[in-house]
């Protein structure tokens, strides 16, 4: 069978493009008015307290930065591993990883209790500090990625320079990774976190959000471009999503097995696993079961190749789970009572030893939903003006 | 462009532009000098009185600490004008009373929890833009010029030391700026402390007849709270975690 050439498009103007688009836009306007009204009352009209001192904008900026990382995995394949079915698909990895790391640092960035002096960030460092460390690699990701993408559709660019540049970005995106999980694993005061497995767990994670992310936009674009997408990319990409999901699960068990073994997280992990209520129910019915449980025996359980709507499914939940899995994370960790003195109690007036209470607000709900539109829009305004999107995804390019 | 007048003597009838420069450079030193200079804390006027040869801590003896006596948040919430307005989840704390009781016995201790002062503060480490810091005596503050209110401080914290600042202030003292959007904790009355004074805490704790605070230089032997930690038995609070607090409790 001939294979077609594979020529790259902007996607063309129409009535679902534009309707997609003011949809985004609601949502901006919605977290930019929350961004004015927190900024102009403080933080008291969030859910947010002293207790629980990061709370829904953390936990989508957190999600958005991790997905960045993994989004770009479709380009790593294609040329750092060599695996020719991925490579149509590279410049929209791209795109996403670059636009899914500014929506969620424009979410991290609003959030902070004086955004004005963001110059401040960017004029004063301290290098014992992860999140300067972040900042670097956040920065370094949007140009190094810039180049890889101008390598691979720069004409005159000799297509020998995509690999080294692919394979700088993998190893960027790694660090990066790391560099997110570590600003938990390196908290020493809470039992939740002061553990390594954090970056690697964080980076198994970026796998699954990232790739879920990606198979919904690739779908999403190929319908607004009226593209073709054949259900091999679909099955395969697929199939990869919940290997992820799998290594997520592998990871998850291994970093609450280790705390179980430590009498001193025994408080921790009965609070998390067995007595947290919100948190139980997150942790073992949304992140394990919905979104990572579900998605293996929905794929793995069929012989059939995945079907577009198994697929949008498949990613859906692995990202509603992914969701959860950061909540349990950022919030539960925090809701979990710190210790003051070892084999003692503690109690004050100021909730010491007490379960911390967290109920988002409407604020930093918009807020973190403003960072996935900007994330979305960023995208589709990508593929609008430049050309990411193959004119034919259909099977019959996949080579072998 | 100038002229002479007819003893001789040079006039400059309007500036040059090297005046103009001239100028212009004093009065952005003027206008900006004291702008870089005022730091919260730790600016060139507590630079002058830090000196690196103390260590300042406190040592709280909690059999002398009264279950019901709080005289020492009045006092420093007094003395640096914050308040809370009744909403335990959000109001800052500088310091609080907290009852620790062993689960093995169930006894019972009654102390004021603030910055612990660590040799090694975890905030110190965490915060990105070098808001917090400590100062060469050991007293751990924030820069309030400089903290983006990020909150990983407060992350970091064992204590729950640090609060932030969810509202708008009203009323702030001038030795003790605070901002909505910034973070804030105790600062051991360094204020006082630069001026030769004690905390506030420790004052009003001694006014109440229980004695239950010292402050003073833990690297000056001939001090009262160096004497008592040598001779009698201390703990930090979290000391799993050997960040070396300039807070210390006896009688826990």
């Amino acid at each position: 069978m001939a294979i077609d050439r594979t020529l790259y498009r902007e996607i063309p103007v129409t009535n679902g493009l534009w309707a997609s688009a003011a949809v985004l836009v609601a949502f901006l306007l919605g977290a930019f008015a929350s961004f004015v009204y927190v900024e102009h009352h403080g933080h008291i009209v969030t859910g947010m307290t002293n207790q629980i001192v990061w709370g829904m904008p953390h936990v989508f900026a957190i999600f958005l930065i991790v997905a960045a990382s993994g989004a770009l995995n479709v380009a790593s394949i294609a040329s750092v591993f060599g695996r020719m079915a991925y490579k149509p698909l590279s410049r929209l990895s791209g795109v996403l990883a670059m636009a899914l790391l500014a929506g969620g640092l424009a979410v991290l960035v609003l959030d902070l209790g004086r955004p004005d002096r963001l110059i401040v960030q960017m004029t004063h460092f301290n290098f014992t500090s992860i999140f300067t460390w972040n900042i670097l690699l956040y920065s370094g990701f949007m140009g190094i990625v810039a180049i890889y993408l101008w390598v691979q559709m720069d004409r005159s660019v000799d297509p020998k320079w995509t690999k080294p540049a692919g394979l700088a970005a993998f190893v960027w995106r790694l660090a990066l990774t790391t560099g997110t999980g570590s600003i938990f694993g390196w908290l020493v005061a809470r039992p939740g976190y002061d553990a390594a497995i954090m970056a690697p767990l964080f980076i198994a994670m970026s796998f699954a959000f990232g790739l879920a992310i990606f198979i919904l936009v690739l779908q999403g674009l190929c319908r607004l471009a009226d593209t073709p997408l054949g259900q091999g990319t679909i099955d395969r990409l697929t199939r990869l999503l919940v290997l992820f999901v799998a290594v997520v699960l592998y990871f998850t068990a291994v970093q609450h097995l280790t705390n179980l073994y430590a009498q001193e997280h025994a408080g921790f992990e009965a609070f998390i696993l067995k007595e947290g209520g919100l948190y139980t129910t997150l942790f073992w019915g949304v992140q394990v079961v919905l979104g990572g449980l579900v998605p293996l025996a929905l794929v793995y359980g069929r012989s059939a190749p995945v079907t577009a709507g198994l697929a949008r499914l498949v990613s859906g939940l692995v990202i509603v789970g992914g969701i959860a899995q950061v909540y349990v994370i950022v919030v539960g960790g925090q809701a979990y009572p710190m210790e003051l003195f070892p084999g003692y109690e503690v109690s004050s007036s100021f909730l010491d030893g007490e379960v911390a209470a967290y109920a988002p607000r409407l604020p930093e709900i918009a807020l973190g939903l403003g960072g996935v539109a900007l994330a979305l829009f960023a995208t589709g305004l990508g593929a609008k003006v430049l050309r990411i999107l193959p004119s034919n995804l259909s099977d019959h390019n996949l080579p072998g | 462009m100038s002229f002479r007048m007819p003893n001789g003597a040079k006039v400059e009838d309007r500036p040059t532009r090297r005046d103009f420069f001239k100028s212009g450079a004093a009065f952005a030193t003027m206008t900006l000098a004291p702008g870089v200079t005022l730091m919260a804390f730790g600016g060139s006027a507590a630079s002058a009185a830090v000196d690196a040869g103390k260590r300042w801590g406190l040592l709280i003896d909690t059999s002398k600490c009264a279950d019901d006596c709080d005289a020492c948040v009045t006092a420093c919430k007094t003395e640096n004008g914050w308040e809370g307005n009744g909403d335990a989840e959000r109001d800052v704390q500088w310091i609080r009373k907290v009852t620790l009781k062993n689960k093995a016995t169930g006894h019972e201790s009654s102390m004021p929890v603030m910055c612990q002062h660590c040799e090694s503060p975890p905030c110190v480490d965490v915060c990105p833009t070098g808001a917090s810091f400590k100062r060469e005596d050991g007293i751990v503050l924030v820069d309030k010029h400089i903290c983006i209110g990020c909150r990983y401080c407060m992350m970091a914290c064992p204590f729950k030391a640090r609060s932030f600042v969810h509202e708008p202030v009203n009323n702030q003292k001038p030795h003790a700026p605070r901002g909505q959007g910034t973070v804030e904790g105790c600062t051991l009355c360094v204020h006082r402390v630069d001026a030769g004074g004690i905390p506030a805490c420790v004052e009003s704790c001694s006014a109440t007849g229980n004695g239950a605070m010292v402050f003073g230089d833990l690297l000056d032997p001939s001090s009262e709270i160096a004497q008592r930690l040598a001779e009698f038995p201390s703990v930090a609070l979290r000391p799993d975690l050997d960040l070396n607090p300039g807070v210390r409790y006896a009688e826990i």
